[in-house]
């Protein structure tokens, strides 16, 4: 029994941030709350991300009212996929991903067949808020459907991979992907089982997988090794996410980015309460990575920001060490 | 630091709500503990007289606070009296008074006395003034000034002056001055009037000495002196001993007259007492709600709304172990302070009964609520008619368990209903989304921070505490603000994050 648990000294020795200083030192005194609803709504993310001309998913329509919840097929008629959520859903809840449609019949990236009952079903429940924080009325966001880049394919079942990034005052901090597994039923949350790589921030590379918060060196559903993962257009996607401080004024801060195939890097979504699971991802806390950043003056730009992150963030992946073993 | 404020307050609230505690502790002997026994006596006294026909008024001199006792109830029992209590410079009394009364009359005044631990601190009392002149006869006044030259040079204050003075009133060593004395005025009159004479301010009380069954007693007269700073000492004006006695209590202390009959003759007060033992906190409930803001108390209000409150002042007790379960445990429970209500209802049915019930409800309420996902309701919709099946399973489950004779089965509807519907609500969300294991979890997690809650707020000591010490839910507040403060690890963390300390 004692083997399962650790001591409060090893955790901080390793820097590692818990829920209540999470809460506390930096959700409480960096994201103000005022700006919340701009994290929290994820259309307005979107409007205003557009505003500041970072991609995210194209727009299909919204429905707002019960009465619209009829023409949820006239809107996304003669499109080969497409993606529906709750604008202020929280932890991936409400989110029904269609991959195909065939005559009328809607089919998710597992397979389950939905007809066009169970689509206004879903978009009903979305707007009476059953999504959404506290039961407050929601409105059905239609996004297009992320083709993501074959380089994935072989990290991934079923979902889009995403790859978290958490800002801190517009510094890039840590960074992680999430794989969806047959275990999180093809969603990329790590506590339902997806498989977290940590990322390093200078390169782009893998550094460590874990699932289920221990550690692991392949997909467990395609078997594929996870050290050889390598997100192109790394630097895109860091300067998109670090541009997020700017959009949103928000000092702490998680970034879902996703690589389209044609479009390459774009926001998926934000989230200004992100979780801590990415420690595990990357086999080290976030403690030092945000005090040295505390220390750092206000106003640099978004260029200078990256270059620093990358510069003192940089790690060389323990994934790549043990390959390198083995092949010497 | 910008902390400071935050710190100035929580110090504030616990330095307030100590020091309330503790007032309330020691000025109205508020025990600590519900199971502490305090002593109360019941005194009776009973005053007669013959009345002549004509208008009556019976004054009497009635007990106050005081070192030792405090009085928890009185009553009074005179056909036809009217009734008024007095609080003058004569102290506190009590006056009768009827337009006509003829033959033997009986009036009835008892009192609920609580006996106190003797506190160091001495009460406070007006000495009373030195008389003018005071005239003796010839040869009274040389016998008088004999008596206190005597006394006067054996003695070095006030006290000791007394003490001798008495002593030389007492057994052989009554000298032919005090004979002399003695054939004019009484014993105590006569100890005051030489006391005064000397410049001593002194004057006789009545007390009643306590004594376990006695009846058909009467009061004593004791001599209290004071000295120049204004403290005082009891003698016995019998054997010239000092202090008061443990089971003495002082019924008149301003020097007045026990009993003033107008009206009657023939007038006679007497005393019975029987003492018991009361359990604190029933002794606590009896005393006399003075209202002033310190004792600012719930058992000033009607006994029913201090029922409420009971219940009401324990909530603070059900969010401190969520808070505490939250921040430093890290349980993760469905709905905040769901398990406060839950436990609430606990309180009501027994644990065991409502560990029973809220599962039989829960589970059933789960099953029909998996038939209503179906339907494709609007949310209010879907969330108003598991409100109804929670009510027909309550119904159904009450009408069963009195049908087959268990009566604990009826207090089911104690559960909050609208709280078990969004409980039910939610938890079919999670088993959608997140499977069976989760709302296992986050279930047993409600389940077992209910429990403890349970457990603390049904805790008799908790309940006494909260209940007599308002005092307490500052402190319980600055406790809650300093968790709220809390930025450490919590105690499941210690496991969630191990696999990171583990490697290199």
């Amino acid at each position: 029994m004692m083997g399962s648990w650790t001591t409060p000294g090893k955790l901080r020795a390793k820097g590692i941030v818990g829920m209540n200083r999470r809460n506390i030192r930096y959700i409480g005194r960096y994201n103000n709350r005022r700006l919340y609803p701009l994290v929290d709504d994820k259309l307005k993310t979107k409007l205003l991300a557009h505003e500041y001309g970072i991609t995210t998913p194209d727009l299909i329509g919204t429905v707002t009212t019960q009465f619209g919840v009829k023409h949820v097929t006239q809107l996304v008629d003669g499109l080969p996929g497409f993606v529906i959520k709750p604008a202020k859903g929280s932890g991936g809840k409400g989110i029904l991903v269609i991959e195909r449609v065939e005559d009328d019949v809607y089919i998710k990236p597992s397979g389950a067949r939905l007809n066009r009952d169970d689509l206004e079903r879903h978009v009903s429940n979305i707007l009476s808020g059953l999504y959404s924080l506290g039961g407050a009325a929601d409105v059905a966001m239609i996004e297009t459907l992320i083709t993501f880049d074959e380089t994935f394919a072989e990290y991934t079942y079923e979902g889009v991979p995403d790859i978290r990034v958490i800002i801190f005052k517009g510094y890039p901090v840590m960074a992680m992907m999430r794989l969806s597994t047959a275990a999180s039923d093809g969603k990329a949350n790590l506590h339902q089982g997806a498989v977290g790589v940590g990322i390093d921030i200078a390169t782009g590379t893998a550094i460590r997988g874990v699932q289920f918060d221990r550690p692991r060196t392949d997909h467990p559903d395609t078997g594929h090794e996870l050290a050889s993962l390598r997100i192109p257009d790394w630097e895109t996607l860091l300067t998109l996410a670090a541009g997020c401080y700017e959009m949103t004024g928000l000092g702490y801060l998680g970034t879902d980015m996703v690589l389209d195939r044609q479009h390459g890097p774009m926001l998926l979504e934000l989230n200004a309460r992100p979780g801590l699971a990415i420690q595990m991802a990357n086999g080290e806390g976030l403690r030092r990575r945000l005090d040295l950043i505390e220390r750092q003056p206000d106003g640099v730009d978004v260029a200078r920001r990256i270059a620093f992150s990358q510069k003192h963030f940089a790690r060389k992946g323990e994934l790549q060490q043990a390959t390198d073993t083995a092949i010497a | 630091m910008a902390r400071l404020p935050f710190y100035i307050i929580v110090g504030v609230l616990l330095v307030a709500g100590i020091a309330l505690s503790v007032h309330r502790h020691v000025q109205f002997e508020v025990p600590w503990t519900p199971g502490e026994q305090r002593q109360v006596w019941e005194i009776e006294s009973l005053i007669t007289f013959s009345a002549q026909g004509n208008p009556v008024v019976v004054d009497m001199a009635l007990p106050s606070h005081q070192r030792g006792f405090r009085i928890l109830t009185e009553n009074t029992a005179s056909s036809g009296y009217g009734l008024s209590f007095l609080e003058d410079e004569r102290g506190r009394r009590a006056q009768w008074s009827i337009r006509q009364a003829s033959g033997s009359q009986q009036l009835y005044y008892s009192a609920q006395l609580l006996e106190t631990p003797p506190g160091s601190r001495q009460q406070q009392s007006q000495p009373p003034p030195l008389p003018r002149d005071i005239v003796w006869e010839r040869p009274f006044d040389t016998a008088a000034s004999q008596v206190i030259e005597r006394a006067y040079q054996r003695s070095a204050d006030p006290f000791t002056f007394t003490r001798e003075l008495v002593r030389d009133f007492t057994g052989n060593r009554q000298g032919e001055n005090i004979r002399l004395l003695l054939t004019q005025f009484d014993r105590t009159p006569l100890l005051v009037r030489l006391l005064n004479e000397a410049g001593v301010q002194a004057r006789e009380v009545s007390g009643l000495l306590l004594e376990d069954g006695r009846r058909r007693q009467s009061l004593t007269s004791w001599l209290q002196v004071f000295n120049q700073q204004g403290e005082w000492v009891l003698f016995d004006p019998r054997t010239g001993e000092q202090g008061r006695p443990e089971n003495l209590l002082l019924w008149e202390d301003r020097g007045q007259a026990v009993l003033e009959v107008q009206g009657g003759v023939n007038s006679n007060v007497t005393f019975s007492m029987i003492q018991h033992n009361q359990p604190a906190a029933a002794a606590v409930r009896n005393q006399l709600a003075d209202d002033t803001l310190l004792n600012f108390s719930i058992h000033s209000l009607p006994l029913e709304e201090q029922a409420l409150f009971q219940t009401i002042l324990l909530i603070p007790i059900g969010a401190l172990v969520v808070v505490f379960l939250r921040v430093l445990v890290g349980i993760k429970t469905s709905g905040t302070f769901m398990p406060v209500l839950i436990a609430l209802a606990f309180i009501q049915t027994s644990l065991a009964t409502g560990l029973i019930g809220f599962l039989l409800v829960v589970s059933v309420g789960l099953v029909i609520r998996s038939y209503l996902s179906h339907l494709n309701l609007l949310l209010v919709a879907r969330v108003s008619a598991v409100i109804i099946t929670v009510i027909a399973i309550i119904s159904i489950f009450s009408v069963l368990s009195y049908r087959f004779g268990l009566n604990a089965g009826l207090t089911i509807t104690f559960f909050p209903m609208i709280i078990l519907a969004w409980t039910i609500e939610r938890m079919s969300i999670l088993w959608e989304e997140e499977g069976p294991k989760q709302v296992i979890i986050q279930g047993g997690g409600s389940l077992l921070t209910a429990v403890l809650a349970y457990l603390a707020m049904n805790n008799p000591w908790v309940r006494h505490i909260t209940f007599n010490f308002l005092g307490v839910q500052m402190i319980l507040m600055a406790c809650i603000l300093l968790l709220g403060n809390y930025t450490g690890y919590r105690l499941l963390e210690l496991r969630r994050f191990k696999p990171v300390t583990e490697d290199s």
